[in-house]
């Protein structure tokens, strides 16, 4: 009986750590295919001509792939993005968490969780139909889809994400903090401006990253809404294309196994390198933050 | 005690010397600077919320023009350019319910390991940094990882099979960290008290420690299976196809889903006026799909907390 019973919790803890390695096993192997598709496209070009080049011209009878302009296209609408989203972001979160009335707060935490939830589809039909022609009247432009028009729409986007990460940093502040700057005298604005933004300012750089790295990864709204020309244009009013929505329009066009599937792959082993090393600042700012206000409580 | 609390709240009122703040600023020009800032916050909080519920009643009030029962249940006829959606809800439903079989058993079996029994070692937090890591793939990365492996490498084609388990290694993280919270909100004196009565490790989780964990257990499950619904990147080239004439008969058949064919009526096809407001029609599902699935893992949460006793 007892010897059973033994077995029994041996073998749960064993078949338990075994299932627990699966998501390790996932990582792994989208690493591997990363790595086995993406990399046999450095036989066609250099790694120099493939990162800096400026011309994507992968089904010419001399194909080149140069993915810069795809870099540029990312970069700036994500850029775009963040300072629309930070700002707002940081303020609705400061309101929320500082100013807000108790019955408010309840409210709005939940609204926020359930507009962060709504598929980025939606937000690039939304784009596409309501923001694009706003920008192409506003400017009087040949078309709306711009990367102007592609920031919005992924400012909004990311837009609860940073609030509610925000949210919880400033949460996040023991209460002492407050009470020490209200008892020396401070008004609750300068105790919000100059005692708990500071000290929550780790955390915060946590959510603003967060918010870059599903920027940057973001499919459906950009390739709906940013136009999709491959040049480097330097004007927001002009189309772009980022490596993401590259990848999702042309992939079901490729060959397995031609040059310009492996480009592609390639391009997502840029974009993987991007979001892991974002993800990994951030995982290593916010554990320091929470050491920190842990320790002192 | 109350009046104390009073005195201490006046006090404020007063000017105080101190290094934080400026010697010869009135009192009067910092309540103002403070009831200025205050607006200022409420402003940006009622911008963005004008911004959101743009984007909710835009695509509500275009939406329901096409809404009606007919829509929901019917085909869609004339190569998309009429008709109902119904072959894209049922789509959308097979691949979410795909994805949370698979995902479920091993999200909530890795949530049990990491709270109950792993300890603070290199491997476990290998472990953890991987599923942290897992949760920021960019999701079109997942749909090429799907077609390299499952519709290449294991030749299940584009399929509904290729698309649930690419969904569920993209929702795995989501049950996962939700398990994990949930499992750490249960008090260690449960566990005590079942060790207590003489309870191997085992038969306590199975018996105590996981019935209380539930409720927080399901809503991460509605929350993915959320999420999993309205993914668009990962079943680009796994499971999504525009046009089918008939309904998936087997897992081996390609499906419409909701998100791709709002896509697809946007950037495919050849009568864009009649197309549209068949996407308007599909968006509104979706978000009522989803925006309903992320209430009902609210009001859980919110009952849970009122009926919880520790």
């Amino acid at each position: 009986m007892k010897f059973n019973r033994r077995i029994i919790e041996t073998s749960v803890k064993i078949v338990l750590f075994i299932i627990a390695l699966s998501a390790l096993v996932f990582l792994a192997g989208i690493v591997l295919v990363l790595i086995t598709q993406g990399t046999p496209i450095l036989k066609y070009v250099s790694l120099k001509d493939f990162l800096f080049g400026m011309k994507w011209y992968p089904t010419h009878e001399e194909p080149e792939f140069g993915i810069l302009p795809m870099i540029y296209g990312s970069v700036l609408v994500t850029l775009g993005a963040l300072i629309f989203a930070t700002p707002l972001g940081i303020m609705c979160a400061l309101y929320i968490a500082e100013v807000a009335p108790m019955w408010l707060k309840e409210t709005l935490k939940p609204i926020i969780e359930l507009l962060a939830g709504i598929p980025s589809v939606i937000y690039g039909l939304f784009g596409a139909l309501f923001i694009a022609p706003l920008i192409q009247n506003l400017f009087n432009l040949p078309t709306g889809f711009t990367a102007l028009s592609a920031a919005i729409v992924l400012g909004i986007m990311i837009l609860p994400t940073i609030t509610s990460i925000v949210e919880d940093a400033l949460t996040a502040i023991p209460k002492e903090y407050s009470e020490a700057a209200l008892a020396l005298g401070a008004t609750k604005w300068e105790t919000m401006t100059k005692i708990i933004l500071p000290a929550a300012s780790s955390g915060i750089t946590t959510g603003i990253i967060l918010g870059l790295g599903r920027a940057i990864g973001e499919t459906m709204a950009v390739l709906m809404v940013a136009g999709g020309s491959a040049n480097i244009a330097f004007s927001l009013l002009k189309p772009v294309r980022t490596m993401t929505a590259t990848i999702a329009a042309e992939m079901a066009e490729t060959v397995m196994g031609s040059e310009h599937y492996h480009a592609l792959f390639g391009i997502a082993i840029v974009l993987f390198v991007l979001t892991m090393i974002f993800n990994i600042i951030a995982q290593h700012i916010s554990q320091r933050f929470h050491k920190r206000f842990t320790a002192e409580k | 005690m109350e009046n104390q609390a009073c005195e201490i709240t006046n006090i404020m009122n007063y000017p105080v010397d101190s290094p934080s703040v400026k010697k010869g600023v009135s009192k009067e020009k910092r309540r103002r600077i403070q009831n200025i800032g205050i607006i200022v916050l409420f402003l940006s909080l009622l911008i963005s919320a004008v911004f959101l519920f743009i984007i909710v009643i835009f695509i509500s009030i275009q939406g329901a023009r096409i809404l009606n029962w007919e829509f929901l249940t019917s085909m869609p006829r004339r190569s998309m350019t009429a008709g109902g959606i119904l072959p894209a809800i049922l789509g959308t439903f097979y691949l979410a319910l795909g994805a949370i079989l698979f995902a479920l058993p091993l999200g909530v079996l890795s949530g049990i390991y990491l709270n109950e029994y792993a300890r603070d070692n290199f491997i476990v937090r290998i472990l953890k940094t991987g599923i942290n890591n897992l949760a920021g793939v960019p999701s079109i990365v997942f749909g090429l990882f799907g077609l390299a492996v499952f519709v290449k490498f294991f030749g299940f084609g584009v399929s509904i099979l290729s698309g649930s388990l690419t969904l569920g290694i993209m929702i795995l993280p989501v049950i996962i960290s939700t398990t994990v919270e949930a499992l750490r909100s249960v008090p260690d004196s449960f566990r005590e008290a079942a060790y207590g009565v003489g309870a191997t490790k085992w038969q306590t989780i199975r018996g105590i420690v996981l019935p209380a964990a539930l409720p927080g257990i399901l809503t991460g499950v509605v929350l993915a299976i959320g999420r999993a619904a309205g993914e668009t990147a990962p079943i680009l080239f796994t499971a999504a196809t525009f046009f089918s004439k008939k309904l998936p008969s087997s897992i081996m058949s390609p499906v419409q889903a909701l998100p791709y064919h709002i896509y697809a009526l946007m950037t495919e096809g050849t009568y864009p006026e009649k197309q549209v407001p068949i996407a308007y029609g599909s968006a509104l599902v979706l978000l009522m799909l989803v925006l309903g699935m992320n209430l009902i893992a609210i009001i859980i949460r919110i009952r849970q907390r009122k009926k919880r006793q520790w």
